[in-house]
This record gives C-alpha cells, structure tokens and sequence, in this order.
C-alpha cells in the first residue's frame, strides 16, 4: 500500500479525519450518539442530516464542473423549487395530506428540470459561456421566486413536508437517505453506464471528443438537467426545514460552498476527471466545520474567518505544487513532473 | 538587392541552442538579420522556426549561444526586453485590444499628455500620422473589432513603428488574408523595408515567400540547414531542403503502391467540388477500395482543410460527397463516423488523445462513442478489445491502466490508431500519422497501413514526408496554397519529380 498516500482521495479523507479528532479531542460528547425513542441524535448525526441540502447541490455540480462548466444558478433553482412547492401544498384544500406534498414536490422538480434545462441549452446550444449562462438565471431566479409567492414568504404547516428534514425513517435522518439515494444513483448511472467516462472525455478535451463521435452537446446538456433537478431537490428539503419559502434566504451562496466541497473533494476546476466520493467528503468538511465553528462559539462575525483559514490550509495542501514539494521533501517519487513539461515543449515546438 | 552583406547585421544570433525536456527544440543554429531586408524563414511543423522566434522576442531563454542587437549584447528575460531593444512581433491572430479604437491600439502607452491627462485629440492625430504613413485610410476613432483583420495587422504594425521599431517580425500575417488585402501587406513591408527595418517574414505560402522575400534561412529538426540570397535558391531546392530525405530502415517496406487497384466500380468516397471559401478551393477526390490515396503538399496547403472538410470536422460550403454510391451530407464528425470513416488529426495532443484518461479508456472511447452513453461496453469485451490492439500495434508499455499522457508520441500515435481501427471503418484517413515519433514506431505504423490496405480498407494518407507518401500511397493528390493542383500515379514519379511537381506545376518552370 505504499501508493495509499498518493491517491486522490487521500489528503481530502485526512483533512476530514483531523477535523474529526480535532473535534472528538475538544469535546468528548462529538462522537456520542444516543438512542431516543429508537431515532438516533448526536453531533455527527446532525452533521449528516444537515449536509443534505449542500451534497445534492455539490454532487450536480461535479458533474457541471466535469464537463469544464460551472452552474451558479444553483441557490435561485433552490428558491423557485421551494416557492413551487409550498405555493402549491398552500393553495390545496388538503396541506396535510400526503398526496398533496408529492404531487407538489414532483411539480417543483419538474420545474428545476425545465430550468437546468434552460442553462444547459445556453451553454450547449449557443455556446455561451457557463459563468455567463448560469448567471442570467442566478440574478432572475429569486425574482421568479418572489413572483411565485407573490412577494411573500410562504409559510405551511404540513406535516408531510415537515417529515423530509426532521423526520426518521427507522433510526436515521430521512433527509440522511435522499443523500444516498443521490449519492448511489448519481454514482451508479455515472460508472455502470459510459455516461462518466464520456463526461470526462468532453471534460478534458472537447474537441478530440467531438472528433470521435462524442455527442459531447447532450452529454453537457443533460449536466446541467442533473444539477437543476437535484438543487431542486435541495430546495424542497431547505423549505421543508423552515416550513417556509423564502426567496431571499434559500440557497443564499450555496453555489459557492458547493464549489469548494468539489474543490476540496478534488474535482479540479478546469473540468475532467471527477471524483463523487470526493465531493462527499467535502460537503462533509464543510459541514463538519461549520458545525466546529459552531460549537466553538466563535462570534457569527468572526465566523467566516475560521472558516476561510481552514479552507485555505486544506486547498494548499492539495494544490500540485504543496504535494510536489512534499514529494521532494520525501525524496524518490519523480513520475509526473517531466510528461508535463516534455507535452509543454512539444506545444512550444 | 537591398540585403547587402557589406552592412553590419542589426540582428546576430550565434549558436543558439534550446532544450526542452526530452527535446533539442534548437540545435546550435546561427542567424543573421540585416536593415533593409525582408529574409523568410522556412521549414515544416516541428523545424524549430517558433522557438527561434520566441528566442529572439524574449519569451524563451536560451540554454546556449549569444544574440546582439545593433552590435550589443542581450539577454532577454521578457517580450518587454524585446521590444525596447526594438524587436516587434505581429502575429497571426493580432494582439491587440479589439475593443479599443484604432487610435488608442497604434498610441497605446505612448500618449501624449496634457499635464497628467491624455490628450486624446493629439493621441488620435499623432494615430492618424502613423496610419497614413503606412498608406492606410483609417478613422482613428473607429473600433479595432469593427475592421478586417488584415487592417487589424496594419494597425498592429503601425504600433509597432510607433514603438521605433528596428526589426518587425510577422509570423503568418497572411494566413487569413484575401489576395488584395495581401498586395496591401506587402506594400506597406516594402515600404518599411526601403526604409531600412529589418523584417523576418514567416509564411506556409510558397508563391508569397518567393514574391516578397530577399533572403530565405532554412530550419530543419531544430537545425539551421542554411541561409541563402532568394535568387540562389530554386523552389525544388527550398522543399528538398525543408523536407529532407530520411535514411531509415523503411525501404524493406513492400512497394505496397504498385499493388493494382480496381478503379471500375463505385469507390468508397467520391468527393466532387468540396470546398470552403477562405479555407479551401473546391476539390475533387476518389477513393476506392483497398485504394492508399496520398495527399502531398507544403503545411498549410490545404492537404488538412481538404480531408477536414471531408469527415465533417468544419463544414463544407460547397460541393457534395459520395459514400459507395450513396449522396451523403457530411456535416459533422458524427455523419462520418456514422459512415464508416475515421479521421485522426495531425494534432496528436489537441484532437487527438484524451491526456488524463488511460490507455484503454482513449482505444474504447471510439466505439463507445458510437455505441452511445447507455449502452456501456462490457468490461471483459473492452478488455479484450485493447489487449488485442495493444498487442497488434505493438503499443509500449503494453499496461491499458497507464495515462496516455505519459506515453511517448509514437505510442500515442498507435493509442490513437487503435481508436479508430477498432471502430472497424472502411475509409481512414490519417494526418500526420508519423510526425514526430521515433523510427520504429513510424516503422509499425506504416506496415499497419500497407496491411489493412491490403486486406481491403481505403485510406486517405498525409504527410510532410513525401518518401513515405510516395511508399504508402498508390495515388497522390498534390495541394498547393490552398488548391488541388493535380493528381499522380506514385508509380510513375520517383521523389525529385513530386518535389520538383508540387514546387513548380502550373508556375513555370523551376527558377
């Protein structure tokens, strides 16, 4: 295993295991999880339901950022999905009905679909640029919100709804399971199918993938459907949290800490290979911290401060060069650093 | 003519030598550029004519060898170095502000000041000045994005004659110009010639070089070959000399191109009046099958316009293509595929391999693409699939985990060949198949070709090296400056007559 060290994940995995020791060594009760009423409670088991609205995000946008795009649309889908669907359980005869709460999350993600849609046949279609394209529905998204709710924030009482981000389904989270199911289903269509590997192909290279047959126009078209239907997603678990829609306050910035969990996980900006696991453990450092900052007390105002540090120290140590340097410092290992400059000087040539 | 050996050069470089990782981009090479002469340099991808010009502009440094500028010794660390010692670059795609005005482009950091404020009428007038020196009628106050690029490059030169320039470097200024916008380039560097600045002049245009040029210096592999007075120099001579005669061990490759080809039926592509405005010249082309078409010609002749147009890589805006018979619109890479024709780019690393994915992953990619996202090829039968080609083609290290990007180009090249051979095409067509690679893997590759050609598939070769056109190819198409000029029978025409046909058919005779 002396290839542990190097692999991708590694230095994403032990910055989340410090925090976690970091954590536990802080304060014994981190770690403890009771039994109530046969649901489990704890600071981890927080830090898992809590993670949900951020890792649907985070996972959609892996995929956008693997195909050299970006979606900023995220947070303003999360405040429509939201408006949609309480605009709906509000308007029924029956809030408290089961019924009533899916036909409403289904129509709220069907409108998400419809959006990341929109994004996706700007860049893919009229190749405008991601950060361009995803930004027109950033700034008009909430307004559309705020149209939907007719200016106000929609507040229900839904017991159903309700049940999405407080509930248990046997002793976890129920919010804790739609994270898996995303994390599995994304995974399973992305590896069992040759959807990942294509995706990467467009990511690395757009046009020796088109040269080879690649529909590369679907596959980042479908990218931005993905994303758009989990920030969906992501807003109906927000709005059921709160009870409320709140076109201002859903999703506020999301789109940035989803950014970097993928960052942290390791997916580069550039596009291309992508990792799902790591995204995973960067929404769980993010929250993690966030959790941390909490507990610490750190004054809300000095809050993003922390933040910001822990984030830096985390994104040095995984940058190429940190790890270049660590590796010279460690002495032997010298197999990437001259293919790259050997392709640099056949460009240059 | 006005290139006189008797005045002292303003530009000496001596022994330059660069090395990149694995590479000797420039080999101990000397140059000489002197006031009052328009010298081009020539030689094909690869020769070393970028890395001489970025020597001399300050964006490398050189590992050896020494470079004085009007009898001074420099070292340049940056283009700014560059330009104050008074060496301006016009490149091919200007680099300019487009969305600046003419004025402020030609002015930029030259402004005169009214106290501490541009003087914005005396910037435009002094723009104006410049422009009209030039012979250009311009509005300074026009937007650079509005005007045509060979404006564009009129303009980057005027700036760099404000900047006092003594050598003007233009590499490819002509590459995106019509014939007149070309007369009106030209004027205007005679005019800066007879003025006394030196001028280094780059062009894939034959015809353009020996119209324009007083003095041609000759690059190969990294190595100076020579430097010769335009009137010393015969076109045939210029492309022997740019493309070399390589001594390898290919000649025990069966002379697969006396092999007989079945003309009678329908051929597998029949291309009638293929062309694009600006890009190409309508062309016409047939291939059969089993059939080697060969396309010869210079960089930039048109031999890679021609066969993109052909898969649908860029879109044809004239002519219509058959495919065994049937009309087929060709307009993306799709459409070819889709009709059994592979394409694999010269430019290995930038439509060729995937760099980051694996070995196994680039062969798939292929059919997998063909077959489509859902329908993922089953591990064993990928498997199977890159093992075979991997040991067919002889593709090392022989590990289909390993990243593409750390193979040799030769390698890639095979990587990339297995691509499309395991998509199982009737027409292939290679660009470049060989540029690059040592000669070995050019070895396996060319015997790979006269193989499949023999049992049955057709394909469209290109390359630089007319020795190994003339081994592979039954019949070779001949492009020049963006034209099919003629066809030959590769068993009729030895070397010195296909250098000596595509220098001189339908210009006269040879200097």
């Amino acid at each position: 295993m002396k290839n542990f060290w190097r692999h991708r994940l590694f230095w994403p995995a032990a910055a989340l295991v410090a925090l976690v020791t970091i954590n536990a060594i802080a304060r014994p009760t981190f770690l403890k999880i009771t039994m109530q009423d046969g649901e489990l409670y704890g600071a981890l088991i927080d830090i898992l339901r809590n993670s949900a609205t951020l890792m649907l995000v985070a996972l959609g946008m892996t995929i956008v950022i693997a195909t050299r795009g970006i979606d900023l649309s995220v947070g303003a889908v999360m405040a429509v999905s939201g408006a949609v669907a309480l605009t709906i359980i509000d308007g029924s005869p029956d809030p408290g009905g089961v019924g009533t709460v899916l036909v409403a999350v289904a129509f709220a993600l069907l409108v998400s679909l419809v959006l990341g849609a929109w994004n996706g046949f700007l860049v893919s279609a009229l190749g405008i640029q991601p950060i361009v394209a995803t930004l027109v529905l950033m700034l008009a998204g909430r307004g559309v919100a705020l149209l939907i709710t007719g200016g106000f924030i929609t507040t229900v009482n839904s017991d159903p709804l309700s049940f999405i981000a407080s509930g248990y389904l046997t002793v976890l989270p129920f919010a804790f399971f739609i994270s898996v199911a995303a994390i599995a289903t994304l995974a399973v269509v992305e590896r069992r199918t040759a959807l990942g590997v294509l995706t990467e192909a467009v990511g690395i290279n757009p046009e020796a993938s088109r040269l080879a047959g690649v529909r590369s126009r679907g596959i980042i078209w479908g990218a931005y459907m993905v994303s758009g239907v989990l920030a969906g997603l992501a807003g109906v678990i927000y709005a059921s949290n709160i009870k409320a829609a709140d076109a201002n306050a859903a999703g506020f910035l999301i789109e940035l800490y989803a950014i970097l969990a993928v960052v942290l996980g390791g997916t580069s900006l550039a596009g291309g290979k992508f990792s799902i696991a790591g995204t995973v453990i960067g929404v769980l450092i993010i929250q993690t911290l966030d959790s941390t900052i909490l507990f610490l007390g750190v004054p809300s105002a000095q809050s993003p401060v922390f933040f910001a540090f822990v984030v830096v120290a985390v994104v040095v140590l995984q940058s190429p060069r940190t790890r270049n340097a660590l590796r010279a410092l460690g002495g032997s290992m010298s197999r990437g650093g001259p293919t790259v400059s050997r392709t640099e000087a056949e460009v240059a040539r | 003519m006005a290139a006189d050996t008797e005045v002292p050069p303003i530009v000496e470089m001596r022994g330059i030598t660069i090395r990149f990782p694995g590479v000797l981009a420039l080999d101990d090479v000397d140059f000489l550029l002197r006031p009052g002469e328009i010298h081009s340099l020539m030689g094909e991808n690869g020769a070393g004519k970028s890395t001489l010009i970025k020597a001399l502009t300050g964006v490398y440094a050189v590992d050896s060898g020494t470079i004085t500028v009007a009898g001074e010794r420099r070292t340049f660390t940056s283009t700014a170095d560059a330009q104050a010692a008074g060496i301006s670059t016009v490149y091919q795609e200007v680099n300019l502000c487009p969305n600046l005005t003419v004025g402020e482009n030609v002015m930029l950091g030259h402004e005169p000041r009214r106290g501490s404020a541009i003087d914005w009428r005396a910037t435009h007038a002094q723009a104006d000045r410049h422009l009209r020196g030039l012979g250009m009628e311009v509005d300074p106050r026009s937007l650079l994005s509005t005007h045509s690029i060979a404006i564009q490059q009129l303009v980057a030169i005027s700036r760099a004659m404000v900047l006092e320039s003594k050598v003007l470097i233009l590499d490819e200024p002509t590459s995106s110009l019509d014939r007149d916008e070309v007369e009106q380039l030209f004027g205007v560097i005679r005019e800066l010639r007879n003025s006394g600045v030196a001028i280094l002049f780059v062009s894939h245009f034959l015809d353009q070089v020996y119209e324009i040029s007083d003095r041609i210096t000759v690059l190969r592999n990294g190595a100076l070959v020579g430097s010769y007075p335009i009137g010393d120099l015969p076109r045939d001579a210029l492309v022997t000399k740019m493309i070399g005669r390589e001594l390898d061990d290919l000649e025990a490759l069966s002379r697969s191109a006396h092999r007989a080809i079945d003309r009678t039926g329908e051929p597998v592509l029949r291309a009638e009046g293929v062309g694009r405005r600006g890009v190409l010249e309508p062309a016409d082309l047939e291939v059969y099958t089993g059939e080697v078409v060969g396309l010869a010609g210079l960089l930039g002749s048109g031999r890679t316009e021609l066969v993109r147009l052909l898969y649908g890589a860029d879109r044809p805006d004239h002519g219509h293509v058959t495919v065994n018979g049937k009309a087929a619109r060709i307009t993306s890479p799709r459409h070819a595929i889709d009709r059994r024709i592979s394409f694999s780019s010269e430019d290995r690393r930038g439509e060729g391999i995937v760099a980051d994915l694996t070995v196994a992953e680039n062969i798939v990619l292929g059919i997998q693409a063909r077959k489509g996202w859902m329908r993922k090829i089953r591990k064993a039968e990928q498997d199977a699939v890159v093992a075979e080609y991997i040991e067919a083609l002889g593709v090392k290290p022989a590990d289909p985990q390993l990243v593409v990007a750390n193979l040799s180009g030769g390698n890639q090249q095979k990587v990339l060949l297995a691509r499309w051979l395991a998509t199982a095409p009737e027409l292939l067509v290679l660009d470049e198949p060989t540029r690059g690679i040592d000669v070995g893997a050019k070895a396996d590759i060319q015997h790979k070709v006269s193989e499949l050609s023999a049992q049955g598939l057709s394909v469209i070769f290109i390359s630089s090296e007319l020795e190994e056109v003339l081994r592979l190819a039954q019949r070779i198409a001949v492009l020049r400056d963006r034209r099919k000029i003629g066809e030959l029978d590769s068993g009729e025409v030895d070397l010195d007559g296909l250098i000596d046909y595509l220098a001189n058919e339908g210009k006269g005779s040879a200097a």
